[in-house]
């Protein structure tokens, strides 16, 4: 029996990645190849290929941590051997979606902390922005390094229906998952080394050294040899794998806070042999715990004075401080306005219909249907604080209806989200599920989009959560040079 | 003012941070002691099962061995007796003992997983899977399948990583703290296994000599990797003090304390850059003093000293090294902070919310701890 011999469901209220209907004839034409070669991979096969990726995955040690579990156990990140692929012609459309939309949330940071024009013309309402739990008022009027506030992005994107890409969230604090990208490319590799070559699948590798070079873009130019360190809260963090793996690909040192401190506004970090001065920190440390003396004061991960430093501009920061208020899930409504705005340009990527609490009009809208909304707490994150109406018994919906009521700057309602579902090998036969991307756009001399991303997969049947901490997986995310 | 030591000239690829450097220190060293550990605990079960029959039982082993691991607190609390069972349970699997193999490894490996990016892959993947391996193991079947087997798995485990280390790690500055762990915890070791024979060679035992006997000294020297090395030393029969003369004296044999603290010696000069015919560091003098002692003194001088005072003395030394040399290169505040950082650091959910967590008692230790096995702990 081979991968792909059972009969494979699809489902028409769903956009399916593979096939227009479940027979041969329906596959789309960038999977043909796939197809053929899943058709002739015996099950027992491709089992076997399975078991070898997964014992890989672990014993190089690729997990995340998991926390509401007693032990703190680490786990690795499912993973699913059959790649979604996305036609070269799809992705230029894409990334040039993506590369607008960063452009324009760079540009309404600037603004924000500057001028506030656009708080001014009317264009957003000056109380979401100021009174955003991420705005950072010590930080107006500061000149960040180059300009840019967002260096490292990573952009959430479902497709309806239809098939349309929209963007679900931005991620503009630390973004994470980069490392399993290129991780889960390694481990297609070896599992399926024939396929890429015919294929002329494009490579995510260079993930690593962009990153680096947008780094490097901060430090001060006439050094010959910056210290660029990445910033981690530590080895118990659930993302300590990634921060790792990428201050390795990168070549850089892995600092924790207690690693790094400041003298006379300047960062050093402690090394065997004295203090060595530290030129750009990418740090994957929350802006609350960055510098106790100036954020969250019993914060012991952070570096007293780091602030100071970067106020003074011995230091540069990626991400920037304060990005958070942009990627704000209320904010997100307003950035095809703020692309119209700031770029006088119309959206190329759409986002999800979305409802705002804080309006009367829309939030009257949310209180009635609330049962057929999917309603998300402004500033969380990870599937928590998150009512899917639809799914949800009647005391939830209640619950929240309740919570929306009583602080509604809080939360936003937007129509069930629509992932198109992917082939994805479960119980032993390919089964739809449903997947979202997540590709990384990196802001250096130039703004650019690593070809692929991360794509998850919801592993549990009819679920759309795709999150790792919710029973989530991942896929490998092929970006074809071609169209097939 | 802070002082940038040669801020140009130096890429920064040779910059150490100092936690790397401990890190690989306690890495290395609890790999060793878990190495040590097993050998000690496969030897004297060999031994019992080669004199069960005998009755009344030789003196009891499995007493000294808890004594010498320093942790017979720790036993006392957990256990009324000492036997086979309850010993090799407590040195081999309890979690509750820091010095444990199971503990051993776990350490090092939390060390490793800190300093991932610093280790070759090859290094790490050796110390995940016998973590995962471990993890996957319960203690029943262990003692099912015989500890044996279980103690080769971690001697050879730690074998295969000390190759590929030697392989695969750059000769730099985190190279001599990987030898520096390794080698004072062998030296530390070697002190123990003697120790736990110290009362034999007091001139009142009268079975000197006799088959046990020499089976317990063979012991002794399988103990330490050194029964084929003392052959080749000694032609003759196995003597207690010559036994004992071997594994503190010999310059070339690695185990003896000589050897072991030869290096820790060398390595102390590169360390701390201690070049000088009179060093500055407390450290340096010690081990100076250490090994002019090794070098000058004979078996007669330590056996009129007392043998356990001797190698109590000397296990305080290498301790007090240890410590000087962690605060001499490393500037951080006390370590009592680290559950509280442990749990900010899980807190921080990229991306996530904070959710609670229950309380951490399984937590990992992420750093060594020197007094695992306090000086001056074994038998009086």
């Amino acid at each position: 029996m081979s991968v792909i011999s059972a009969p494979y469901e699809t489902d028409s209220g769903f956009f399916d990645e593979m096939f227009t209907d479940g027979t041969a004839a329906g596959v789309r034409p960038h999977y043909r190849r796939l197809a053929d070669r899943l058709g002739n991979l015996p099950v027992t096969e491709f089992d076997q290929r399975r078991a070898a990726v997964d014992s890989a995955f672990l014993r190089r040690g690729v997990t995340f941590t998991v926390y509401n579990d007693a032990q703190g156990t680490e786990r690795i990140f499912p993973f699913d051997l059959i790649p979604r692929i996305i036609p070269g012609a799809e992705w230029r459309r894409i990334e040039a979606g993506l590369i607008q939309r960063l452009h324009a949330l760079n540009c309404f940071l600037d603004d924000i902390y500057h001028a506030q024009k656009v708080l001014k013309d009317g264009v957003v309402p000056a109380a979401l922005v100021l009174g955003a739990k991420h705005f950072r008022r010590e930080f107006m009027n500061f000149k960040v390094p180059r300009g840019i506030y967002v260096h490292v992005c990573g952009t959430d994107l479902i497709r309806d229906a239809q098939g349309n890409y929209l963007v679900l969230e931005d991620n503009l604090r630390c973004p994470s998952g980069a490392s399993y990208m290129i991780e889960n490319r390694a481990a297609m590799r070896r599992a399926f080394p024939q396929l890429f070559e015919s294929y002329g699948v494009r490579p995510v590798e260079g993930y690593a050294e962009q990153l680096l070079r947008a780094l490097l873009h901060l430090a001060p130019e006439h050094k010959e040899n910056p210290g660029v360190v990445l910033l981690t809260p530590g080895v118990h963090n659930s993302a300590y794998f990634e921060h790792c793996f990428l201050a390795r690909q990168m070549g850089i040192p892995i600092v924790e806070g207690r690693d790094l401190v400041v003298r006379e506004r300047r960062v050093y970090m402690r090394t065997t042999t004295g203090l060595q001065p530290v030129d750009v920190i990418y740090r994957r440390i929350d802006d609350d715990f960055l510098d106790p003396t100036v954020f969250r004061p019993d914060s012991m991960l952070g570096v007293p004075g780091l602030v100071n430093a970067y106020r003074a501009g011995t230091v540069a920061l990626a991400n920037s401080i304060g990005t958070g208020v942009a990627d704000d899930k209320v904010i997100y409504a307003y950035v095809p306005k703020l692309i119209r705005y700031y770029l006088g340009e119309e959206p190329i990527l759409p986002n999800v219909a979305t409802y705002l609490a804080s309006e009367p009009a829309d939030r009257r809208f949310i209180l009635d249907h609330i049962d057929r909304l999917v309603v998300k707490a402004a500033n969380e994150a990870g599937g928590y604080g998150m009512l899917i109406g639809p799914a949800a018994t009647k005391e939830e919906c209640a619950r929240f209806r309740a919570q929306v009521a009583a602080n509604p700057r809080n939360y936003i309602a937007q129509d069930p989200i629509m992932l198109s579902r992917s082939p994805t090998w479960c119980g032993g036969r390919l089964q739809g599920r449903h997947i979202d991307l997540r590709p990384y756009i990196l802001y250096g001399d130039k703004i650019t989009v690593t070809p692929g991303g991360l794509t998850r997969v919801a592993l549990r049947r009819g679920s759309l959560v795709v999150n790792s901490s919710q029973g989530g997986g991942s896929k490998d995310t092929w970006v074809l040079k071609g169209d097939e | 003012m802070p002082t940038p030591s040669s801020p140009s000239g130096r890429p920064p690829a040779t910059v150490m941070l100092s936690r790397v450097a401990h890190s690989l220190y306690w890495m290395s060293r609890y790999i060793e002691r878990a190495e040590d550990t097993a050998r000690l605990l496969d030897v004297n079960l060999q031994f019992l099962a080669d004199f069960q029959d005998l009755s009344p039982a030789p003196l009891n082993s499995w007493e000294s061995l808890i004594l010498s691991s320093g942790a017979q607190e720790e036993f006392r609390a957990l256990h009324p007796v000492a036997d086979s069972h309850r010993v090799t349970d407590f040195l081999a699997f309890e979690l509750r003992n820091p010095g444990s193999i199971l503990s051993c490894v776990y350490a090092a490996r939390e060390n490793a997983r800190m300093i991932r990016d610093q280790i070759s892959l090859e290094m790490w993947e050796v110390i995940n899977e016998l973590h995962l391996i471990l993890k996957s193991t319960s203690t029943e079947d262990v003692w099912r399948s015989g500890p044996q087997e279980f103690f080769n798995r971690i001697i050879r485990a730690s074998h295969l990583f000390q190759g590929l280390t030697d392989a695969t790690f750059p000769r730099n500055e985190g190279w001599e703290f990987i030898r520096f762990g390794k080698m004072l915890e062998r030296a530390d070791k070697t002190t123990r296994i003697l120790d736990v024979k110290y009362h034999v060679l007091l001139p009142s035992a009268n079975d000197v000599g006799g088959a046990i006997d020499t089976a317990q000294w063979q012991a002794v020297l399988r103990s330490a990797s050194a029964l084929d090395a003392y052959r080749h030393h000694h032609v003759r029969e196995v003597l207690p003090w010559k036994v004992a003369e071997f594994l503190i004296f010999s310059d070339t044999f690695p185990r003896s304390l000589h050897f072991c603290t030869a290096q820790v010696d060398d390595l102390l000069r590169r360390i701390l850059g201690e070049t000088a015919a009179r060093p500055r560091s407390h450290a340096a003098r010690a081990s100076r003093r250490l090994l002019g002692e090794l070098e000058s003194l004979s078996i007669n001088d330590v056996l009129r000293r007392g043998l356990h005072e001797f190698l109590v003395d000397s296990q305080a030394t290498l301790a007090a090294i240890s410590d000087e040399v962690a605060e001499t290169t490393m500037f951080y505040p006390a370590e009592s902070s680290l559950e509280d950082q442990q749990q900010q650091q899980q807190q921080l959910r990229e991306h996530a919310p904070a959710v609670r967590r229950r309380a951490s008692a399984a937590a990992p230790r992420a750093v060594g701890r020197p007094d695992a096995t306090p000086p001056g702990a074994s038998a009086t």
